[in-house]
């Protein structure tokens, strides 16, 4: 058994445990030693990702592959930048603790045995340990009503889909006697039709992982989490999760049920669709930027299924890109959030930005440059997955989708815009606080990463292309 | 035919009890009923070779869950009546949903097939190990030891997320503080007098107590004590 290749997990894990005991003896507030050290901790796991073996091992519950060591980077890349983000807020809400850090670990632990998984139980351990993480971190901030309630409500929606996860992997492990996705492809290709009772599993394997991208008709939860959990665990649930649960997605339904595509094709077709259309008209009256982040990420996750709808390795590259770009975005768009602070307050009303461009205008160029981005405006980066999954629903024969991508995306550019306009238009009101250096880096970082993609497109693609060709072995 | 009526016996009583949890007026009572059910579902499972499930189920859900649930109930003031206030008014609902749910499942369960050699599966020896427990104890230990290890860390998690929702650094809170009890000494609490024969404490002014410098600090705050205590000794 080549037990080197969980060597990432481990490492992380063990990492973990150390910060905490770390944490627990240290007699002044190790929060920020401790943040500091977990930021450590995900850059050597990055490098051992990076180098870890290919195969299978553990008797087949886990897998290392390159789709595998693309999702794991960018959700480390993702829990890095939120907790960049985290370290500054929480200290200026008085909420900062040294378990907020190792959370975030334990949940990026999650999300990385999640990438990995080669067997159903694998997918259902690693999704309760990256949920039952960000519940906790979603009410953190324990004595404002929002956050507690936030918890709250995830806790119990995101506890349901895991009942209806598990539910739907008890019937596919009733039908194939095995919950390895080689032995349920072995099985699926040998059976000349397809049982009810597996395809009530797959869907509700479907319902579960869509639940956890929060695509419709099981995107409930989201505008009111999105708005009481504080803004760096949001930025961190609308990246390295969601990318996890894509990943799972991906890999279960190419693989194992890779040959009953035509069963739940049309399925995730719908689904794209409305979380489309959804994300884009629902999204039109919110005055909170934390609600309308959180309609928009509605919006893009049904743009990133539109390559699962598609089923091909070429569907496959585009969403593995979208997911990417996707996630430096919304990164971005966060960090702008967090630096929203008036006279040592955060606000939250698009109405607050008004006059960004004059008061800060970095911020506001940065800004600026993560809505055109989400619209799809070329050469930013939201174009190159826009484009990349357009296409590949066109090449597989999925018109209709495309029109009503290309209809949202018109739509959603019109509260994209009115960002900038509030920004670079409206009356200036007061400034915000000047934001904190990691803050700005973030936000500039990120800035730069969006509007120069161009440049990044070939290494992205080129991985994604490798990590594509995996799911079609 | 023993084995039958065994099975009848515990499988009525399960059920008996498991309509007294969500019927009986009484939460205690629920929760008492609630262990009941828990036990004879653990005889069910004996009945079908399953030992090892049958001692968890006592062990994990009576010995732990219900006792925890029946002090919830007992420690909290919790207004199970009002709770249940609702019922009436949301039955209509709730019953026409479940008909259409019941419906469904009818519906999937009519196309359903059962694979033909699946009936002697639950039978079937494992391969290679004398009883349940080892068998189990094998695969969670040996071939699973990577998910096993993931659960714990799920549990951890539980666990610190517990303590950070609730723990609450209180500053009236009582704590042992051991360098400052060593760094006592008599002269802190001590006040000794000499008194001639005859005469009172009261003529000579009285206790004084609380003595020293500490006497205009509060007590709670002992970093201050220590640091007075030196030179209250020279």
């Amino acid at each position: 058994m080549n037990w080197t290749l969980a060597l990432p997990e481990i490492v992380l894990s063990v990492s973990g445990l150390a910060i905490l005991v770390f944490g627990v003896l240290q007699r002044r507030d190790p929060t920020q030693v401790c943040s500091l050290l977990t930021l450590a901790a995900f850059v050597l796991t990055g490098v051992l990702v990076l180098l870890a073996p290919d195969g299978i091992g553990y008797n087949s519950v886990f897998v290392g592959d390159d789709f595998a060591r693309y999702m794991k980077i960018l959700s480390l890349a993702g829990a890095a930048l939120s907790l960049i983000l985290s370290m500054d807020y929480n200290r200026r809400e008085g909420i900062g603790r040294f378990e907020f850090p190792v959370l975030l670990l334990f949940s990026t632990v999650g999300t990385m045995v999640m990438a990995s998984s080669e067997n159903l139980m694998t997918l259902y351990i690693g999704l309760e340990l990256q949920s039952l993480a960000i519940y906790i971190l979603c009410a953190f901030d324990r004595d404002r009503l929002g956050s507690a309630e936030a918890g709250l409500k995830y806790f119990v929606l995101g506890s349901l889909a895991s009942g209806l996860l598990l539910y739907g992997v008890s019937l596919v492990f009733g039908f194939a006697g095995t919950m390895e996705y080689r032995g349920l492809q072995a099985a699926l290709s040998a059976s000349a039709e397809i049982p009810t009772g597996l395809v009530i599993g797959i869907v509700f394997i479907i319902v579960g992982l869509a639940f956890k991208v929060s695509a419709v008709p099981f995107h409930m939860w989201t505008p009111d989490v999105y708005q009481g959990a504080p803004p760096p665990v949001t930025s961190f649930m609308a990246g390295a999760p969601k990318i996890a649960a894509f990943a799972l997605l991906l890999r279960v339904m190419a693989g194992p049920f890779g040959t009953a595509s035509h069963q739940w094709q049309l399925l995730i077709e719908l689904i794209s669709m409305a979380s489309m259309l959804f994300g884009a008209l629902a999204a039109i009256p919110q005055t909170s930027i934390k609600r309308l982040m959180a309609y928009s990420s509605i919006g893009h996750m049904g743009y990133a299924l539109m390559g699962l709808a598609a089923a091909t390795p070429a569907g496959m590259r585009g969403t593995l890109i979208y997911l990417a770009v996707y996630l430096f975005m919304n990164a971005g768009t966060f960090a702008v959030i967090v630096a929203m602070r008036r006279r040592g307050r955060p606000v939250e009303r698009i109405a607050d930005l008004a006059g960004l461009g004059r008061t800060d205008p970095g911020l506001a160029l940065a800004m600026a440059i993560f809505m055109f981005s989400m619209i799809g405006v070329p050469p930013l980066s939201g174009f190159f997955g826009k484009l990349l999954v357009f296409s590949a629903a066109l090449q597989a024969g999925l018109p209709v989708l495309v029109v009503v991508g290309i209809v949202s995306s018109v739509i959603g550019a019109y509260y994209y815009l009115r960002v900038v306009k509030v920004m670079y238009f409206d009356v200036a009101t007061a400034a915000f606080d000047r934001p904190a250096a990691s803050v700005s880096l973030v936000s500039a970082g990120m800035g730069l990463v969006t509007g120069l993609f161009i440049l990044l497109l070939g290494p992205v693609s080129s991985a994604a292309q490798a990590a594509a060709a995996v799911l079609f072995r | 035919m023993i084995t039958q009526i065994v099975f009848w016996f515990f499988a009525v009583v399960l059920i008996g009890s498991a309509v007294m949890v969500v019927s009986a007026r009484n939460p205690v009572h629920s929760v008492l009923f609630l262990i009941l059910a828990f036990f004879n579902a653990a005889g069910l499972f004996l009945i079908a070779g399953a030992e090892f499930l049958a001692m968890i189920l006592v062990i994990a859900y009576v010995g732990a869950v219900a006792v925890l649930f029946l002090f919830v109930v007992m420690m909290l003031d919790v207004n199970f009546s009002q709770l249940r206030e609702g019922l009436q008014r949301y039955f209509p609902v709730g019953a026409a949903v479940g008909l259409v749910l019941f419906v469904e499942l009818a519906l999937s369960a009519s196309a359903w097939r059962i694979a033909p050699n699946v009936r002697d599966l639950p039978h079937a020896r494992v391969p290679g190990a004398s009883s349940n427990t080892e068998a189990l104890g094998e695969l969670i230990y040996t071939h699973y030891v990577f998910l096993f290890q993931a659960c714990g860390l799920v549990l951890l998690v539980a666990m610190i997320g517990a303590i950070v929702l609730t723990l609450r650094d209180r500053p009236s809170a009582k704590r042992q503080d051991v360098a400052v009890q060593h760094a006592r000494v008599p002269a802190d609490t001590l006040q000794m007098m000499t008194l001639g024969l005859g005469e009172s404490t009261t003529g000579n002014g009285g206790f004084r107590r609380p003595i020293g410098k500490s006497a205009e600090k509060p007590v709670s705050r002992p970093a201050l004590v220590i640091e007075n205590s030196p030179d209250r000794e020279g």
